[in-house]
């Protein structure tokens, strides 16, 4: 009878001890990550060098477009003497509870639509109209009702955020193979074990994505509210910026915020791998 | 002692918006999968279901395990009236359907969680199911990181996690490679002969259904309901070496010749439904 059993190794698997070649493996993976990356320097380069050279020639007025060198030394001023990161740190704040809350209703709300085809009947045209209707267009009911405070900002940035998540926990939900639904019905799993230990972790991949997308929204959206009324944060320091004319300055806000924006990217791209490490690489990186 | 009993059993189902079918001249937004299905099962026996496709074979499974309830007609298990899923039955299905985010242990142990067993007990069993399929050195990879017939042995493994009474397996071997399949057939049955569990087992292959079967079951074309039941008389334990014994050429030609006319009714079927379609 023995003849019969499989010996795993003959299935062309390997045993557990590739665990010291798995950490070489890792690091020549983050090495070519880095190199692929590097990859798209030079062109970088090239656009801080026009950044440089356009008002330093005369061809753009520097009072309009300051050097790129006159930018990062005012960048640097304002970063060390903590004016800069104070109002950072305030819109990230903003960004970061309205995004919260997206998710906190998002996330459940889109698991029920997705796998209850009555309520997303009843919840769709209502959704489907609020999707399509304009942050920005709101703005001014959200201050009107909540006020200059930091309510309307978080308000807003919830509306932005909401339906990148909103819609793709919906589709990750509804393209969960439905044999894992009916394994899990077939060993008893209750309703609520169903959602946990299934659905959730099956379109947990699809709402990272929707969560990703949720955060960039969230960072656009912070700057356009507190451009229209805030007393703090990056938003108005570029709005306050140009109204002052401390040209160099305000271009400092918006490197900030280019910067910042690359910074959650890559930190979200992370979180995305992270969550889909039970797939398997295909290939290469997508971000 | 019978654990199974289905009763006249009639299943029917809806088509989609807009779909039809012709079935003896009359056009139906319905089809009826199974019709005056009868069948006992005997505990602790090994019984395979063979029949043309679609003859509600599946069916029938999703039946036994609460999954699904029939249009008429009651399926009886220990007695009772069968109505919602239950740690009586564990599943095993052709797509493996394993959960690719747990690890071949997580994925065994989640029957015993939806159970409430302790996580010592959950890991216990995990463990001895898995190495009772060879597969110790594997608990802790995610079944992309396993073979095909590496992840079926798991997912037995999970659906035997439970004790179930009664295991259904609908076509677990027909995505593998002749070889490993075969290898499978014999694990299954070794393990099976050690317990006490009835198996109820859908397949296409009428050797895997005579290697494998006490008894085989023929279902008829659509609908489908039980023509013919065959005793296998081979002895058991059984072991590869049965396959190439005049015995069983000689049952698994009385399997064929039961199964014969049913599937080519359900050629002739197949045929005229397109022909409707075209």
């Amino acid at each position: 009878m023995s003849k019969d059993l499989v010996v795993p190794e003959k299935l062309g698997l390997k045993d557990r001890s590739v665990d010291m070649s798995g950490y070489i493996q890792r690091f020549a993976h983050l090495f070519e990550g880095l190199k692929n990356w590097s990859i798209g320097l030079p062109l970088v380069f090239v656009f801080f060098a026009l950044w440089e050279l356009l008002p330093r020639l005369g061809l753009v007025d520097s009072l309009i477009l300051p050097t790129f060198f006159d930018t990062i030394r005012v960048l640097y001023d304002l970063t060390f003497s903590g004016k800069l990161i104070l109002h950072v740190l305030v819109s990230l704040q903003r960004a970061i509870a309205g995004f919260g809350l997206s998710v906190l209703v998002g996330v459940p709300l889109g698991l029920l639509m997705g796998h209850y085809r009555q309520f997303e009947k009843i919840t769709d045209i209502l959704v489907q109209s609020l999707r399509n209707t304009s942050t920005f267009a709101l703005m001014p009911i959200f201050l009107l009702v909540l006020g200059l405070g930091e309510s309307s900002k978080i308000a807003i940035i919830f509306y932005g955020a909401l339906w990148q998540i909103l819609m793709n926990t919906i589709s990750g939900v509804k393209s969960v193979d439905p044999i894992y639904i009916k394994a899990a019905r077939s060993m008893g799993l209750s309703e609520k074990d169903l959602f946990v230990k299934v659905i959730l972790p099956a379109s947990f991949p699809s709402i990272v994505i929707g969560a990703r997308l949720g955060a960039k929204i969230a960072l656009m959206v912070v700057i356009a509210a507190e451009m229209i009324g805030a007393k703090s944060g990056l938003g108005f320091f570029i709005q306050n910026a140009q109204y002052n004319f401390m040209i160099p300055e305000m271009y400092a806000g918006i490197l900030t915020m280019s910067i910042l924006g690359l910074i959650i990217n890559y930190l979200l791209v992370w979180l995305e791998k992270r969550a889909t490490y039970w797939k398997g690489e295909i290939g290469g990186s997508i971000h | 002692m019978d654990i199974i009993v289905a009763e006249n059993i009639r299943k029917k189902f809806k088509l989609k918006n807009g779909q039809k079918v012709k079935n003896n001249g009359v056009v139906s937004d319905e089809v009826e999968a199974l019709s005056g299905f009868n069948l006992k099962i005997r505990k602790g026996e090994f019984l395979v279901l063979v029949g043309p496709s679609g003859s509600g074979k599946s069916v029938f499974l999703d039946l036994v395990s609460g999954l699904s309830s029939p249009t008429s007609g009651v399926v009886y298990l220990d007695g009772k009236p069968v109505q919602a899923p239950s740690a009586k039955t564990g599943y095993v299905f052709q797509q493996y359907a394993l959960f690719p985010w747990r690890t071949a242990l997580s994925n065994v142990e989640c029957g015993l969680e939806a159970k409430g067993v302790a996580k010592d007990e959950r890991v216990r069993i995990a463990r001895e199911l898995l190495s009772l399929f060879g597969l110790s050195d594997f608990e802790d990879r995610f079944p992309y990181q396993l073979s095909g017939g590496m992840q079926q042995r798991v997912s037995i493994a999970r659906a035997l996690a439970t004790k179930p009474e009664v295991l259904l397996m609908d076509e677990p071997f027909a995505a593998l490679d002749a070889q490993t399949r075969e290898i499978l057939q014999n694990e299954l049955i070794r393990i099976w002969e050690g317990t006490d569990t009835t198996v109820i087992f859908v397949t296409h292959s009428i050797d895997e259904a005579v290697f494998l079967a006490d008894r085989v079951a023929i279902v008829t074309a659509r609908p489908g309901r039980i023509k013919d039941v065959i005793d296998i008389d081979l002895p058991r334990p059984r072991t590869g070496e049965v396959r190439s014994s005049s015995e069983f050429a000689s049952n698994r030609h009385k399997v064929w010749l039961a199964l014969k006319s049913e599937v080519t009714k359900a050629e002739q079927y197949s045929k005229l439904a397109k022909g409707f379609t075209d």
